[in-house]
C-alpha cells in the first residue's frame, strides 16, 4: 500500500503531484556501425575510459568518469569537430543514488550532431572547469554552483550568478522547498530592516486566495460597510446595509445576510 | 491700451480666490504626480503604453522621471525578486517627501503566480503601498484609473505630511 496523504490543502500547494505518475525514460539504442557517432566513440575511447554509451533521440550519450571531463571535451572539440558547448549543468539524483549527474551538451555545427557527455559525482565533490576550452561554460558553471552547490575547480570567477551573494542554500536541489526555507522567507526583511522587524512585517502569505475577513484595511466588506481601518471583531459586527450596489441586491425586509467566517 | 473688462466693484468680480492651504497644496500635488520609471517585468509594457501618446499620462500632469529624487510616485510594475527588494527600498528611500506607492499587477500585490522562494510575496513587505492595482497585466486604463484614485486620495489628505500616518510601519 502506498502512503496516504490528505488532499485537503491541495489548492494551497504550488502544484499538484500525482502519486501514481512515473516519469518516462527515453529509450536508448545501440550506436550504429559505420555512423558518425561510432567514429566519435572510437576517438574518445582511445583517450579516456567510457563507462557506458548509447543513442537517445538521435543524440549520442557518453558516460565517463568525472575526472576525465576535461580530456573528453578537449578530444570532442579538437578531434571530432564539436566546437560548441551549448549547455552544461547537473541533475540532482542524491535521494535516488546519492550522486549528482553532471552533463555537458556538445554540438557539432558541420555535421549537425549532438553529443551529451555525462558523469556522476558525489556530494561535496567538484569537477574540473572547462572554461579554458569553452567560453560558454563560464556562466553555466557559475549557475551550476549557484543552483546545486557543485564547484568547478580552476574556474576564473566562482561566484553565484542568479541568487544574491549572501544567499544560503541551493535552490535546485530536490531537498530545497519550493516556497523557500526559513532563511529565504525572511531574506528581504532581514536585509532591509533587520531581524527585529520580522514581527512588524509578519510571515509571508502563501495562500493566493486568502481573504482576511476582519481586516478592514486591505479587504473591502461584502454585505455591510465599515470605514477604512475600522476595528472590527468577530461577533461585534454592526448591521449597516448598503443603499445601492450594482452587484449585490439588498433586501431591506430581511436585512443583509451575514457571511460565515472563512475556514 | 486695452481696457479691463472686469468690473471689480461688482460681486464675484474681485480677483480673489478663497481656499485653504490643504486644498491649494493638494491641488498642486495631485495634478503633478511624477512617477519613477520603475518597470520590473511585463507590467512595465503597460506602464509605458500609459505614458505614450495613445493613453497619454502627460495630459494628467503625470510625467515619468528617470531619477527617484525628482519623483513622488513609485509605480512598482512587475515581479519583485528578493534579490532586487533591497534596491527597490533604496530607491523608495531616495524619493523626497511627500511620496506615494502604487503596486501594479498581481505579482507586485501578492507575488502572483510566482509562489516561489525567489519572489517577494507582495511589495507591501518592503514599502508602504497606497494603491493596489489588480490585473495580470493591468491595462493602461486601469493604471490611469489608479492614478486618478491616487489623486483623489491625495486631495483627501492633509497638506502637512506629519499628520498623514501610513497604515503600515514599513
Amino acid at each position: 500500500m502506498r502512503k496516504y496523504t490528505p488532499k485537503d490543502n491541495v489548492q494551497k500547494k504550488s502544484y499538484y503531484t500525482d502519486r501514481f505518475w512515473v516519469a518516462p525514460r527515453v529509450p536508448t539504442s545501440e550506436v550504429e556501425a559505420g555512423s558518425h557517432f561510432e567514429s566519435v566513440v572510437k576517438t574518445i575511447s582511445n583517450v579516456v575510459t567510457i563507462k557506458d554509451v548509447g543513442v537517445q533521440i538521435g543524440q549520442l550519450r557518453i558516460v565517463i568518469n568525472a575526472t576525465d571531463n576535461f580530456k573528453t571535451l578537449q578530444t570532442l572539440r579538437d578531434a571530432c569537430g564539436y566546437a560548441m558547448c551549448s549547455e552544461l549543468s547537473a541533475v540532482d539524483y542524491l535521494a535516488q543514488d546519492g550522486e549528482f549527474e553532471v552533463f555537458y551538451q556538445m554540438l557539432n555545427l558541420t555535421e549537425a550532431k549532438r553529443v551529451r557527455v555525462v558523469c556522476r559525482i558525489k556530494k561535496d565533490e567538484a569537477v574540473e572547469s572547462v572554461v579554458p576550452l569553452f567560453k560558454s561554460a563560464n556562466f553555466a558553471e557559475r549557475e551550476m554552483f549557484d543552483m546545486f552547490g557543485i564547484k568547478a575547480n580552476n574556474h576564473p570567477f566562482m561566484k553565484r550568478i542568479l541568487m544574491p551573494d549572501d544567499w544560503e542554500g541551493y535552490p535546485l536541489l530536490k531537498t530545497y522547498p519550493l516556497h523557500g526555507d526559513e532563511f529565504a522567507s525572511w531574506y528581504e526583511v532581514d536585509k532591509i530592516f533587520g531581524k527585529e522587524y520580522r514581527d512588524v512585517v509578519g510571515p509571508e502569505n502563501r495562500d493566493p486566495a486568502s481573504v482576511e475577513r476582519y481586516d478592514s484595511q486591505r479587504f473591502s466588506r461584502v454585505g455591510y460597510e465599515v470605514p477604512f481601518g475600522a476595528e472590527i471583531e468577530e461577533g461585534k459586527e454592526e448591521e449597516n446595509p448598503i443603499a445601492y450596489s450594482e452587484t449585490f441586491m439588498v433586501d431591506y425586509t430581511t436585512g443583509t445576510t451575514t457571511l460565515k467566517k472563512r475556514k | 491700451m486695452a481696457q479691463h473688462q472686469v468690473n471689480y466693484a461688482s460681486s464675484a468680480g474681485l480677483p480673489i480666490a478663497l481656499t485653504s492651504v490643504d486644498k491649494l497644496v493638494n491641488w498642486g500635488r495631485s495634478n503633478s504626480l511624477w512617477p519613477l520609471t520603475y518597470g520590473l517585468a511585463c507590467c512595465a509594457i503597460e506602464m509605458m503604453a500609459s505614458g505614450a501618446s495613445r493613453y497619454d499620462f502627460d495630459r494628467m500632469g503625470t510625467i515619468f522621471r528617470a531619477s527617484p529624487r525628482q519623483a513622488d510616485v513609485m509605480i512598482l510594475a512587475g515581479t519583485l525578486s528578493k534579490k532586487h527588494a533591497e534596491f527597490a527600498r533604496r530607491l523608495y528611500d531616495q524619493m523626497s517627501e511627500p511620496k506615494w506607492v502604487i503596486s501594479m499587477g498581481s505579482c507586485a500585490n501578492t507575488g502572483g503566480m510566482f509562489n516561489t522562494y525567489a519572489t517577494v510575496q507582495g511589495v507591501d513587505r518592503i514599502v508602504p503601498v497606497d494603491i493596489y492595482l489588480p490585473g495580470c497585466a493591468p491595462r493602461p486604463e486601469t493604471l490611469q484609473y489608479a492614478m486618478m484614485m491616487l489623486q483623489k486620495k491625495i486631495r483627501r489628505e492633509s497638506a502637512d505630511m506629519k499628520k498623514n500616518v501610513k497604515q503600515r510601519i514599513v
